[in-house]
């Protein structure tokens, strides 16, 4: 455990000699029955992107925002510029210049950029000056953004671009980023990526959290990392591989997974032409979605959340109906079919959000396993529950797939989240199913859960079963995917082999195809930027 | 700074003490109540709690707590259903009216055959399909139009207290009531009575329906797919949903089975202790079985000890009424008050209470 680099930071040798801007010695932050902060120290210097790695629950998230000023700790100091730091709220951690970015934004739709960053300033200046002021920032470091248009239209890209802008007017010594490229396209990486190159210059200090590894080996100047709340090591990451890191987080050896199956099957599950309004309020019309997926093959779908994934697994889970015969299973219509119709026929769906949509968050793993497994796993009979077979196959689950919980009795709520998502997918797979649809099946898990679930994904794959990925992590639909195509705007790009394709085809598939035409356009959120290129 | 943390798991010791200390805590405020009302506050709590089942006059009250109890039960136990599953069913009031006038309606026009074996099953089946087609205004409407169900529902029953006034005043009149309004007296007419089953006990075939309701609602929402259907729709919509829940047949389900409950409720009392179809036949069951139901925690047991000791406030209130000249709104204040400290008090079983000590700095 962390055995190569336990170093103690900050005595590296020469490439950290500068006098650090912000110094954390011996943190500690408790909740009740976790400590997510144990005697966390490190240090950052000017002109540094810093990372914090660690897996979900690695206590990354406490350390910023006691850093912020939203939490107070327990126990140790920091210091900021040689100057004891403790802040008591964000406002005192601003007013000392530091800033965050977080994963989650607060804006307001219904409002333009000028407006939402207002509205985030102490006393914020005359409209049109504010303006002026985004639309200089935002050329200084080349994040293309027009103060005048309404939040409610912009790209999840664009939106963080207006969350950093705010920041970024108060002119902060600290940055600190709280997994901000989760929902970006690759092109959108790339300008952020330089962004934060350009600050780097300028001296600022950023902290970027991070499950990326590649990302950090490509951005990250120093990396401290976190596990179970304590440091384990700090290193260079460019001088890491991307294994050697994850095996400092994560504590043990990566589970690579098995090859593919290499020749697929008949075709198990076909759609054409599938057409589809959203249930939701400002849900995404799926358009003319057509695909196939075959026995023994991984179809994975990439895109960014909003485009239209949640709709498709309502689709194929049944959640929602359309015609007949625009969903095939073999050469049968299911389109119509309702979810247990379906279920009983070999499709099976996990869908994204873990609680709340795959389960009943206050209802036990008992419960929850006869949620999806109740006709096909014969729980019923006569219109009578069998609660036995309902405790058997979540025990089942439990076992098989490594769910760390005190017993089936536990609610769902209960559970962290790697733990529910393994859950999850393997009460799906246990049920054996012919068609296994998921979305997101490995959101905002730990690397070791994360592998061990894509794993289950291609065992179930090589035993035969068609499996449809949907999911934002190219990854991880690069490591499993026998297929790939991507969703936009609710268009479903053409399928193509996975193996052979470059990271520019997959980010056009991803921005849309359609987008190409559109070309120079100022307002084109996905367009790329080169290094170095300034937006006009 | 105190602060409310939410509990990783709810917490089972508060849910149990929950309905306890808020009969305890409805005592303090109600004895508050009564002392600003200038009455002695220990013999009003005596009144409404001791005397009915422990005092000189109890064998008078005891069987008036099955009378009152029953009903509440009964259309409890029917709520609870739809409460459970997120379906908010505020007109039971109005389905216990409509199944009244339907099950009585039906007992009046066989009037005077004497084929009892025929006329009270009739009866019976008028009276929950009364209530169930009342209910199933409010159910189409929501899962047609999606218009709100606890609006609906709610001025239903004044438009049902609207028929029951006409009914009383016309189609249902007395021929022999001369010109008063009411109907005839349905204890007078033997084929269609709803007797006491065992004299001076209060026991008749409605306090009988309300447990053997006790009895299939807990099978059915331990044992049974629907019951399990219910309590996952109101968990979760979206995994009730992904379950393969439709949720406008869960919607016409809990709604129609609470209003036919309410409907029976309604019959038995109108053949048994109300006796008649009359302007003021309706006395606020239906309203006060929501405060059973979520006192009961929507359990079909916790909800039969919940209808006995409302059936409690309601008689000790009146005998505090008769005895101790405590307006009948105080009466009712108080039993609103133990709905406030059951739902303030609810908030324990999935939250803690932090105090953090050290001072912002």
């Amino acid at each position: 455990m962390g055995r190569s680099v336990r170093r103690d930071p900050g005595s590296d040798g020469a490439a950290r000699v500068s006098t650090p801007l912000l110094e954390v010695q011996g943190l500690r932050k408790a909740y009740p029955g976790v400590v997510a902060n144990d005697d966390v120290s490190f240090s950052a210097r000017r002109g540094e992107v810093h990372a914090l790695l660690g897996e979900n629950g690695a206590g990354k998230s406490t350390l910023v925002k006691t850093v912020y000023g939203l939490l107070r700790p327990d126990d140790g100091r920091m210091q900021l510029d040689g100057r004891v730091y403790a802040p008591a709220s964000p406002h005192d951690a601003r007013q000392a210049g530091v800033a965050m970015v977080f994963q989650h934004f607060s804006l307001f739709e219904a409002l333009d950029v000028a407006e939402n960053v207002a509205l985030g300033m102490e006393v914020p200046p005359p409209m049109r000056e504010l303006a002026t002021r985004i639309r200089d920032v935002s050329e200084t470091y080349g994040l293309p953004l027009d103060p005048s248009r309404l939040v409610g239209t912009l790209s999840a890209g664009e939106r963080q671009r207006v969350e950093i802008i705010r920041c970024l007017l108060q002119d902060p010594q600290v940055l600190i980023m709280d997994e901000p490229t989760s929902v970006l396209t690759p092109q959108e990486v790339a300008i952020l990526f330089e962004t934060l190159k350009r600050l780097r210059a300028e001296g600022k200090l950023i902290l970027y959290i991070s499950h990326k590894l590649e990302e950090i080996r490509a951005l990250c100047d120093w990396a401290t990392i976190l596990r179970h709340g304590k440091v384990t090591g700090s290193c260079d990451p460019r001088q890491k591989s991307a294994r050697e890191l994850a095996e400092t987080m994560v504590g043990s050896e990566l589970a690579l997974p098995a090859a593919r199956t290499q020749d697929p099957g008949e075709v198990a599950l076909s759609i054409a032409g599938l057409t589809a309004a959203s249930g939701a309020a400002f849900g995404t019309e799926l358009k003319n979605i057509s695909l196939e997926v075959r026995r023994g093959e991984i179809l994975g779908i990439g895109g960014v959340a909003g485009n239209g994934q949640d709709e498709l697994l309502a689709a194929l889970s049944g959640e929602s109906r359309s015609a007949p015969d625009s969903i095939l299973l073999g050469d049968l219509p299911i389109g119509s079919f309702g979810p247990n119709e379906r279920r009983a026929l070999g499709v099976l769906a996990a869908p994204e959000e873990r609680l709340g949509h795959a389960t009943a968050p206050d209802m036990n793993l008992i419960e929850n396993a006869a949620l999806s497994g109740r006709h096909r796993m014969r729980m019923v009979s006569r219109g009578f529950v069998n609660w036995r077979k309902a405790r058997a196959h979540a025990e089942h689950v439990i076992k098989q797939f490594d769910v760390r919980v005190p017993g089936a009795g536990s609610v769902a709520r209960s559970l962290s989240g790697g733990n529910l998502q393994k859950f999850v997918i393997g009460r799906e797979i246990l049920q054996q199913p012919d068609v296994l649809v998921v979305n997101q099946p490995t959101w905002g898990l730990d690397a070791a859960a994360a592998a061990a679930i894509r794993q289950s994904l291609l065992d179930l794959a090589s035993q035969g079963a068609a499996v449809i990925v949907i999911s934002q992590d190219l990854d991880e639909l690069m490591e499993i995917s026998t297929r790939f195509s991507a969703l936009n705007e609710g268009r479903l790009s053409e399928p193509r082999d996975a193996a052979g394709l470059t990271l520019e085809e997959i980010g056009l598939m991803l921005g849309g195809a359609h987008d190409l035409e559109i070309g120079q356009g100022s307002s084109g959120p996905e367009r790329a930027v080169g290094p170095g290129e300034t937006v006009p | 700074m105190i602060r409310l943390e939410r509990r990783p798991a709810p917490s089972r010791a508060w849910a149990w003490a929950t309905p306890l200390l808020a009969v305890l805590a409805t005592m303090v405020a109600g004895g508050l109540l009564f002392a600003f009302l200038g009455k002695d506050p220990l013999l009003v709590i005596r009144t409404i709690f001791w005397d009915p089942v422990l005092g000189e006059f109890a064998f008078y009250y005891r069987g008036q707590l099955l009378v009152k109890a029953g009903p509440l039960i009964l259309i409890a136990i029917g709520l609870s259903l739809g409460f459970r599953a997120g379906v908010w069913n505020i007109g039971a009031e109005g389905q216990y009216i409509m199944g009244a006038i339907c099950g009585a309606a039906v007992g009046l026009a066989f009037y005077p055959m004497e084929a009892r074996w025929l006329i009270f099953p009739m009866m019976v089946l008028a009276g929950g399909l009364g209530g169930f087609l009342w209910a199933m205004i409010p159910g189409i409407l929501r899962t047609r139009f999606n218009t709100n169900e606890i609006l609906v529902s709610l001025l239903l029953v004044y438009v049902a207290e609207q028929i029951l006034a006409w009914m009383a005043l016309g189609p249902l009149r007395s021929p022999d009531g001369a010109g008063f309004p009411g109907s005839r007296n349905l204890r007078h007419y033997d084929a269609a009575a709803n007797h006491e089953l065992i004299a001076g006990s209060g026991m008749h075939w409605g306090v009988v329906a309300a447990f053997v309701a006790v009895i299939l609602s807990h099978v059915l929402l331990t044992r049974h797919i629907l019951g399990f259907n219910i309590r996952l729709a109101g968990a979760s919509p979206r995994a009730a949903r992904f379950a393969g829940v439709s949720p406008g047949w869960l919607v016409l389900t809990c709604l129609g089975v609470s209003g036919a409950l309410a409907g029976l409720a309604g019959l038995f009392e109108v053949a048994g202790p109300a006796g008649q179809i009359n302007i003021d036949f309706n006395v606020g069951y239906g309203f006060t079985a929501i405060i059973v139901a979520f006192l009961g925690r929507l359990h079909p047991v916790g909800i039969m000890l919940a209808g006995f000791l409302m059936a409690l406030t309601y008689i000790g209130g009146e005998a505090a009424q008769a005895t101790l000249g405590v307006p009948a709104a105080a009466i009712q204040a108080f039993q609103g008050m133990l709905l406030f400290f059951l739902l303030a008090l609810d908030v324990m079983t999935n939250y803690r209470v932090r105090v953090d000590v050290r001072a912002r700095a």
